[in-house]
């Protein structure tokens, strides 16, 4: 297997990482993570969405997951942090088989795809909300004791340096997916179904791996959630902001690529930063941007960030051949 | 068990409660049925229109006085974004709809939360806590008005459509596109106008239930999925089908709440709407999709 | 005694109150190029699609080298070897030829590097060797149905069921096609065509079959079968086939 298709990853990974280092004043490095959290959350969705077509609103339910089964088999169980965390991304993937399990056996897609999904997430959020087990509307604390082996540490790091290299295994993951049967089976389904069908592709296998993937990944974003900011609650983990953040960032930075949600969450955040410190403390101009952000992208980059600068640099190719 | 009088009266509650979400809901199975597809900005429309009132009432309007004067404010309003936003936007891909309004539904819940803050704001009518006698049970009046007044508006849409000009325009395309712009009709007017009467049902809505519920602006989120679920049991497109549907699942809510206790009571609607759309996405009165 | 390559028996498909397959059973020994011709309607696209998969019968059944394969799926029929074009044609838009290509070639080739050689290969030999890497939704008519039948090739079928792939086409794409389909035939592919291009049906078919209303109402070869009586009845209404008996005999 060749190296090559993945150097950019690598080189992309080394960046962030070397930025990170220089520049590791307390409030970037919390916006860093914050930032990698959603690319990371975004390139879940992105699997599902930008490669496979299907639009899901509510991947909230798998990055609550993740969060959830991490906090509670710590707390709850005494379960090793490193092995919760696995296990909440692992729990995550398993929701994603029963959610999309039931929505493809049931030929559901588009609109109505994007219906189940928000219904799941939101269905979930009530159960969490008044759940025992989950600490109901008080939700679930993680303790605080840093150490490398309880997967918190005291400074914060080693939690950016973790979750850039969650993200560059998002990025290599897609990467290594696109250049695969699989990938091109993907995009086959998404492309035309019934054409695909007629070529041998067993699409309801398909879209069933690739929602497993998606909410896998999706749910380690919960667990990474959860182990950082060390609380949990319903509206944190299911709520519509992180269905929307998950969605956004890749739609925004290029569908269906493989640096487009890394790209999307971090202009995201920065603009998101941006509006927060020039509209100052009122609350929700920043979503009310990324609301915007989606529309214009629709309507005027299709292609998302990533597709703007690739016809950007074409046209500046053509002009100065 | 519950004794025959609290079922009875979580019955007419929910039958209450139901005809109002079949209000809202009209609106979405309208835009549903002539655009074929889901308006996700459904719900903060709702709470645009229910700050609107909430502000009418501020400025000495009654609710009930202001519905008519908002339903056409509404109604403009609705037909320019899907004129000059929407519409232009979305290419005409139906994939890219449902982003664009998704897009829609977050600036305007986030623009109404920067303005007015989370603070949840009641209003005080002088009938707000009024009742009616009726075969035992205390009706409340406001609760009663809105159903009157949804019951009217969702006969008077159904007149609409199929006695106007417009209305048989609006078919048309629904049933149609191509076919409808072959003989001269406008369609990005009508799809504006089916925009436009969504918007105005909201505006309507909106004007019954601040007597009775509450506004913040999360408030239309929380009508956002009960007015899918009522769309997706009655059938995307059609109307009886929303009325229906909308008293239907008011009733299983106040029941769920009854049965299940007030946290669990959304569960019943979103359950009800996941199984609706796993056996019979077409709903009760929908044509197979 | 070896199976037929495709037998159907009794196969009836119903759309609301209307028979569009109407009791058709025939058997396919293996081999050559046969037509499956008609008038419009005559439910020849859904024959196909009960035999590629897409569409299940109400009744009959459909048998491909000796197995039941009625209830299977399209992507299991394809894997044993039944391949199908669409009468319109259905390109992956947003891939480039090689990579339309190469989604056929992944069902016998799961190695990346592997597809993509064999897409190359089954693009020379339909024509499209020179537009590997242009986007699908470039080509003009022609080129789509070649990308069509490559796609479907790629799966190295055994059998392949043309729908209409001559259509659209003006004359000397037609020219340029047949011996396509001739090659395919010849390195042991059946081929199955539904084609109301005549003249090519003529040249390119040994065996021809002819629906009507949903039922076959003759087979045979190209001449028996166009100088028969019912099948002029079909294609040019009641009395017709008399008609031009009488006008023949007063010259």
């Amino acid at each position: 297997m060749s190296l090559r298709p993945y150097l950019p990853i690598l080189a992309v990974a080394v960046l962030l990482a070397g930025v990170v280092s220089i520049e590791n004043s307390n409030a970037f490095a919390n916006g860093m993570v914050t930032a990698m959290i959603a690319a990371l959350a975004g390139y879940g969705w992105n699997l599902l969405g930008g490669y496979g077509g299907q639009y899901s609103f509510g991947h909230a339910a798998f990055f609550g997951a993740g969060a959830y089964v991490d906090a509670i088999l710590q707390m709850r169980y005494g379960v090793n942090a490193y092995v919760a965390f696995a296990l909440g991304a692992s729990a995550a993937g398993l929701v994603g088989l029963v959610v999309g399990y039931l929505a493809f056996r049931a030929g559901l897609r588009g609109s109505y795809f994007a219906l189940i999904t928000l219904a799941f997430a939101e269905s979930m959020r009530v159960v969490a909300n008044a759940a025992s087990i989950t600490g109901g509307a008080a939700g679930t604390l993680i303790k605080l004791d840093p150490a490398p082996a309880n997967f918190q540490f005291q400074s914060r790091l080693p939690f950016l340096w973790i979750a850039i290299a969650l993200v560059a295994f998002a990025m290599m993951l897609t990467r290594a997916i696109e250049r695969r049967r699989f990938g091109a089976y993907l995009i086959a389904v998404r492309e035309n179904e019934a054409a695909a069908r007629a070529l041998g592709v067993d699409a309801l296998r398909v879209k069933l791996q690739a929602t497993v993937i998606s909410a896998a990944l999706t749910g380690l974003a919960g667990a990474l959630y959860a182990q950082y900011f060390l609380f949990v609650d319903a509206s944190i983990a299911f709520g519509p902001g992180i269905s929307i953040e998950a969605l956004a960032g890749p739609i925004i930075g290029g569908l269906g690529t493989v640096f487009g949600p890394l790209v999307g969450a971090l202009a995201l955040h920065a603009l998101g930063e941006l509006a927060r410190s020039i509209a100052g403390r009122l609350p929700g101009v920043d979503l009310a941007l990324y609301g915007a952000l989606l529309i214009l992208a629709v309507a005027v980059a299709r292609d998302g960030l990533q597709g703007l600068a690739i016809d950007v640099a074409r046209k500046w190719r053509v002009r100065t051949a | 068990m519950f004794a025959p009088s609290l079922i009875a009266a979580a019955v007419v509650n929910g039958l209450t409660t139901g005809a109002v979400y079949a209000l809202i809901a009209l609106g979405l199975t309208l835009v549903y049925g002539v655009l074929h597809i889901i308006n996700f900005a459904h719900g903060a429309i709702l709470g645009a229109a229910m700050f609107a009132a909430y502000f009418a009432y501020q400025a000495g309007v009654d609710p009930y006085v202001a519905a008519l004067p908002l339903a056409v404010v509404f109604f403009g309003l609705g037909y320019a974004v899907q004129r000059l936003v929407v519409g232009p936007a979305s290419h005409g891909e139906d994939r890219n709809f449902l982003l664009v309004t998704l897009g829609l539904s977050i600036i305007i819940e986030n623009l109404l939360l920067a303005a007015f803050s989370s603070d949840t704001r009641t209003i005080d009518t002088p009938y707000g806590f009024s009742t009616l006698e009726f075969a035992g049970l205390f009706l409340s009046l406001p609760k009663l008005i809105a159903f009157v007044v949804s019951c009217l508006v969702g006969a008077a849409l159904w007149a609409l459509l199929a006695a106007t000009d417009t209305g048989k325009a609006i078919r048309a395309v629904a049933k149609e596109r191509m076919g409808a712009a072959l003989v001269g009709i406008d369609a990005a007017h009508i799809f504006a106008v089916t925009f436009g009467l969504s918007a105005a049902c909201l505006a309507v809505a909106a004007c019954l239930l601040l007597p009775i519920y509450y506004v913040n602006p999360r408030v239309g989120e929380t009508y956002v999925l009960v007015a899918f679920t009522v769309v997706v049991l009655g059938g995307m497109g059609s109307i009886p089908g929303a009325m229906l549907g909308g008293l239907l699942i008011g009733v299983v809510e106040s029941l769920s709440g009854l049965f299940f206790g007030d946290s669990l009571g959304q569960l019943g609607v979103y359950l009800i709407f996941i199984i609706v759309l796993l056996v019979r996405p077409a709903g009760i009165f929908g044509a197979t999709a | 005694m070896i199976a037929p390559l495709l037998a159907l028996e009794n196969l009836v498909k119903r759309f609301g109150g209307l028979a569009a397959v109407d009791g058709v059973s025939l058997a396919l020994p293996g081999g050559g190029i046969i037509g499956l011709i008609g008038p419009n309607g005559a439910g020849k696209t859904t024959l196909f699609s009960l035999i590629a998969g897409s569409e299940t019968p109400n009744d009959g059944r459909v048998l491909f080298d000796g197995e039941d394969i009625t209830r299977l799926p399209p992507n299991a029929r394809a894997a044993r070897g039944v391949g199908r074009t669409f009468q319109i044609t259905q390109p992956f838009a947003g891939l480039s030829v090689r990579e339309n290509i190469a989604v056929g070639a992944y069902l016998r080739h799961p190695r990346r590097d592997d597809a993509r050689a064999r897409a190359v290969q089954v693009a020379e030999r339909v024509g499209l060797g020179g537009r590997l890497d242009a986007p699908a939704s470039d080509l003009t008519v022609s080129g789509r149905k070649r990308l069509e039948v490559a796609r479907a090739l790629a799966t190295e079928p055994k059998l392949l069921l043309l729908d209409e792939v001559l259509a659209g086409l003006n004359p000397s794409e037609v020219r340029d096609f047949a011996p396509v389909v001739r090659a395919i035939a010849a390195e042991g592919v059946t081929v199955l065509m539904i084609e109301h291009v005549m003249q090519a049906v003529m040249s390119l078919c040994a065996h021809l079959y002819v629906l009507a209303q949903g039922r076959l109402i003759a087979e045979g070869s190209p001449l028996e079968v166009t100088g028969d009586p019912r099948v002029i009845e079909a294609y040019l209404g009641k009395g017709a086939a008399r008609r031009l008996e009488t006008e023949a005999a007063h010259g």
